[in-house]
C-alpha cells in the first residue's frame, strides 16, 4: 500500500508529446481511475507507473521515495493488462505462483508456503476447481480472474489495471466490476484503473483523472466531475448520453441558442449584453413533450430523429430548426410518452442546469 | 445418349486439367530433382565390374560391398563422428549466442537495431572464399588449425546471422505483454528470457538450430581448408577425398555421398512443416 505522488511527469517519443507535463496524487488505499479517449496517454502513464517505460522528465514518489530510476520488479507494484498476459505454457497454479517463484532464492518461501498462497488466492476469485487447465482452456471471464490473482498474489504496494474489463461481454463486465470494487474494499491496496468507459469510471473510482491529448482535464470525485465539469471537453466526455453543447448568445433574462429559447433564473447576477458562449445542458434535464401539450414554459419545437429506449428512460434525438438555422439535441421523453421518428414534439427544460462555457478557451464560465 | 457422352468427356477433360496435367508436371520434376540421388542408390549396390556398363540400367545382382567398405575399412565413420561433434557445437553456440542476441533486438531498448540487424546480414552475404585466406592465417596463429574447435567455430560464426534475424522475427512475434508481464511479476530481464520467453519461443529455437545444423553438416570449403587429416575431417571432406589410386572408386563414393546425406535428409523431412513455418515466420501474422 502506498500513496502515488507525480511530479511533471512528461513523456516524447521523439518530437511527438504523449503527455504533457502532469501532476498527480494519489492517496494511500485509493481507487482512482484514469479515464479518457483512446490516444490520450492514460496506458503510457500506466506504463511509467510500472516501470516499464521511462519519462522524458519528471519523477515519481511512492511513499516520498523516488522510484523514477527503479525497475518494475523494484517496484513492487502489480500490473493486469488489457489482453490479460496469461503464460499460455503454464497451468492456472504456475501462472498465479509465478511471481512467487521469481523472487530471489533469498526472499522466496517455501514450496508449500506458496502452494497455500495459490489457493488462498484461487478460493478468493473462485478458481480451485480450474488450478491445473491452461489458459486456452479458460472462458475471458476465468482468464480475468486469473490476471487477477497473479496480481493480487504478492500483495502488491500498487495495483494498476489497464482496460482489464473491455474483453468481457457486458454481463460479466458488470459483475467483475462489483467484484473489482468487493477485493478493493477488502484488500486496501492503492488501486489505478485505466478505462475509456466513463461508465465505467464513474462507478468504479473513488476519484477519477479526465485525460485528453496528453493532458489532465479535470481531477476529482465522480460526481463533482458530472456536476461540475471544468471544460467542455469533460462535459462532453462524461455522462451518457453526452451533455447537449450548444452555441448560444446570453441576454439579461434568457438565453437563445438558435431555435432554443431558455429561460435564466432571476436571481443570476447580470452579464455583459449580447455575450456569444457555449451552453451546456444535460439530456436528462431536458424534457420532449407532446405538442398538444400547453402546460410550462416551451423552449422550443422539433422533429424527432432518433429514439433509444434505456430502461426507465427514453432517450430522444430532436432536430429544432428556425429560419436561419438547425439544431440537434438529446433529451428525455417525459413519462408516459413514446414518440415516433418523424413526430413533431415540444422541448422544455424547467429546472436544467445551465452550463457555460466560454467557446474559446473551452472552460467553464459558471452555471446557471 | 450423346450429351451424356459429351458430358462424360467433359468430365475427363476436366479431371485432366485440375488434377492429371499437375500431376504430371510434378512427377517430372521429381524425378528431375531426385535422380542423381536415384542414380547414386542404384551405383552404391552395383558390383563393381557392372559399374562402368549399360546396360544393364538397374543391377543384376546387388551388392553391399561398398557399404561394407565404406562404413567398416575407410575412415568415414570417423568424419561422420567429427561432423556430429562439429555441428553440434556449431549449432549449440549459435542458437546460445544467437538467442540472446535476438532477444536483445526484439525486446531491450537499444539504439540502432536496424542497423545491427542490416550489419548482420551484410556479413553473411560475403562468400566464404573471400574470408578463407584470413580466416587460415588466424586459426594458424591461434594453434587451432587442424581442429575441430576451428571448424565448428568458423560454422558457428557464419550461421549466426541467419540465427539471429530467424530468432528475432521469432521473439518479435510473442506478445510483448508477456514480457513486461513477467518482468512487472519480479522478473529479471534474463528470467523473463529463461522463464517465459525461451519456452514459448521453442519452435522458432529448434527450427533455426535444425537449419544451422544443416548448414554446418554440409558445408565444405571451410572445412576443407582448416581441417589437414583423417582426425579433424567432417564427412563431406572425407567423401571428396575418398582415396583413389588409379582408378576412381564410383560404388564406394556413391555408398558415402548416400550415408552423408541420409541424416541430414532424415531432419529435414520430420522437420519440414516447422521449417517453412520458421522460415515464413513473421511474414503472417499468426
Amino acid at each position: 500500500m502506498a500513496e502515488v505522488r507525480i511530479e511533471l511527469i512528461e513523456k516524447r517519443i521523439g518530437q511527438k508529446p504523449i503527455l504533457l507535463p502532469l501532476t498527480l496524487t494519489v492517496h494511500d488505499g485509493e481507487f482512482f481511475v484514469l479515464v479518457g479517449p483512446s490516444g490520450c496517454g492514460k496506458s503510457t502513464l500506466l506504463s511509467l507507473l510500472a516501470g516499464l517505460d521511462q519519462p522524458t522528465a519528471g519523477r515519481i514518489l511512492f511513499d516520498g521515495s523516488d522510484v523514477t530510476d527503479l525497475e518494475p520488479r523494484e517496484r513492487d507494484v502489480a500490473l493486469v493488462f488489457q489482453s490479460y498476459a496469461l503464460y499460455p505454457h503454464m497451468t492456472v497454479r504456475q501462472n498465479m505462483a509465478f511471481p512467487l517463484t521469481v523472487v530471489p532464492r533469498a526472499n522466496r518461501l517455501a514450496r508449500k508456503r506458496i502452494e497455500e498462497e495459490v489457493h488462498r488466492v484461487a478460493g478468493f476469485l473462485g478458481l480451485l476447481a480450474l488450478l491445473d487447465r491452461r489458459p486456452r482452456e479458460l472462458s475471458g471471464g476465468q482468464r480475468q480472474r486469473v490476471a487477477l490473482g497473479r496480481a493480487l498474489i504478492r500483495k502488491p504496494r500498487l495495483f494498476l489495471l489497464d482496460e482489464p474489463l473491455s474483453n468481457l461481454d457486458a454481463q460479466l463486465r458488470a459483475s467483475m466490476r462489483a467484484e473489482l470494487l468487493r477485493l478493493h474494499k477488502e484488500l486496501k491496496v492503492t488501486t489505478i484503473y485505466v478505462t475509456h468507459d466513463q461508465t465505467e469510471a464513474m462507478t468504479l473510482g473513488d476519484r477519477l483523472a479526465v485525460l485528453n491529448q496528453g493532458r489532465i482535464q479535470q481531477i476529482g470525485r465522480p460526481h463533482d466531475i458530472y456536476a461540475a465539469p471544468a471544460n467542455l471537453f469533460v462535459a462532453g466526455f462524461m455522462g451518457y448520453p453526452p451533455m447537449n453543447l450548444l452555441s448560444a448568445r446570453l441576454g439579461m433574462e434568457s438565453i437563445q441558442a438558435g431555435p432554443l429559447h431558455l429561460t435564466r433564473p432571476p436571481d443570476r447576477p447580470p452579464t455583459d449584453q449580447e455575450q456569444t458562449l457555449t451552453v451546456g445542458l444535460r439530456p436528462e434535464d431536458i424534457s420532449v413533450e407532446p405538442i398538444s401539450d400547453s402546460g410550462g414554459e416551451r423552449a422550443g419545437f422539433g422533429v424527432v430523429r432518433l429514439t433509444e429506449p434505456s430502461g426507465p428512460t427514453l432517450w430522444v434525438t430532436v432536430e429544432l430548426k428556425d429560419h436561419n438555422e438547425a439544431i440537434t439535441i438529446i433529451g428525455s421523453a417525459q413519462a408516459g410518452f413514446t414518440p415516433k421518428i418523424g413526430d413533431g414534439v415540444t422541448v422544455s427544460a424547467p429546472r436544467a442546469t445551465l452550463y457555460l462555457f466560454d467557446p474559446t478557451t473551452g472552460q467553464r464560465a459558471g452555471s446557471s | 445418349m450423346m450429351f451424356r457422352h459429351d458430358d462424360q468427356a467433359g468430365s475427363m477433360m476436366n479431371w485432366l486439367r485440375t488434377r492429371g496435367l499437375p500431376a504430371c508436371v510434378l512427377l517430372l520434376v521429381g524425378l528431375f530433382c531426385l535422380a542423381p540421388v536415384l542414380w547414386q542408390t542404384v551405383t552404391s549396390v552395383k558390383p563393381d565390374q557392372d559399374l562402368v556398363r549399360l546396360p544393364p540400367l538397374f543391377p543384376e545382382r546387388v551388392t553391399s560391398v561398398h557399404y561394407d567398405r565404406v562404413l567398416l575399412k575407410s575412415s568415414l565413420p570417423r568424419s561422420l563422428g567429427n561432423s556430429v561433434v562439429v555441428a553440434a557445437s556449431a549449432t549449440a553456440t549459435a542458437i546460445v549466442v544467437g538467442a540472446f542476441c535476438a532477444f536483445a533486438l526484439a525486446r531491450l531498448p537499444i539504439t540502432g537495431k536496424s542497423v545491427i540487424l542490416g550489419v548482420a546480414l551484410v556479413t553473411s552475404m560475403f562468400p566464404p572464399i573471400a574470408v578463407i585466406s584470413p580466416l587460415y592465417l588466424l586459426m594458424r596463429e591461434l594453434g587451432l588449425r587442424d581442429t575441430l574447435v576451428a571448424v565448428g567455430l568458423t560454422h558457428a560464426v557464419y550461421s549466426l546471422p541467419l540465427a539471429v534475424w530467424l530468432l528475432t522475427s521469432f521473439f518479435q512475434q510473442l506478445p510483448k505483454e508477456l514480457y513486461q508481464a513477467a518482468r512487472i511479476d519480479g522478473c529479471t530481464p534474463l528470467q523473463a528470457l529463461l522463464t517465459v520467453i525461451f519456452p514459448l519461443a521453442r519452435p522458432g529455437l529448434a527450427v533455426a538450430a535444425l537449419l544451422v545444423f544443416i548448414y554446418s553438416w554440409n558445408e565444405f570449403m571451410f572445412a576443407l581448408t582448416l581441417t589437414a587429416s583423417d582426425t579433424t575431417r567432417t564427412a563431406p571432406v572425407a567423401v571428396a577425398l575418398f582415396p583413389g589410386l588409379y582408378e576412381i572408386p564410383w560404388g564406394d563414393l556413391a555408398a558415402a555421398s548416400l550415408v552423408v546425406t541420409l541424416p541430414v535428409a532424415g531432419l529435414a523431412l520430420v522437420f519440414q512443416r516447422h521449417i517453412i513455418a520458421g522460415l515464413t515466420a513473421g511474414s503472417v501474422k499468426g
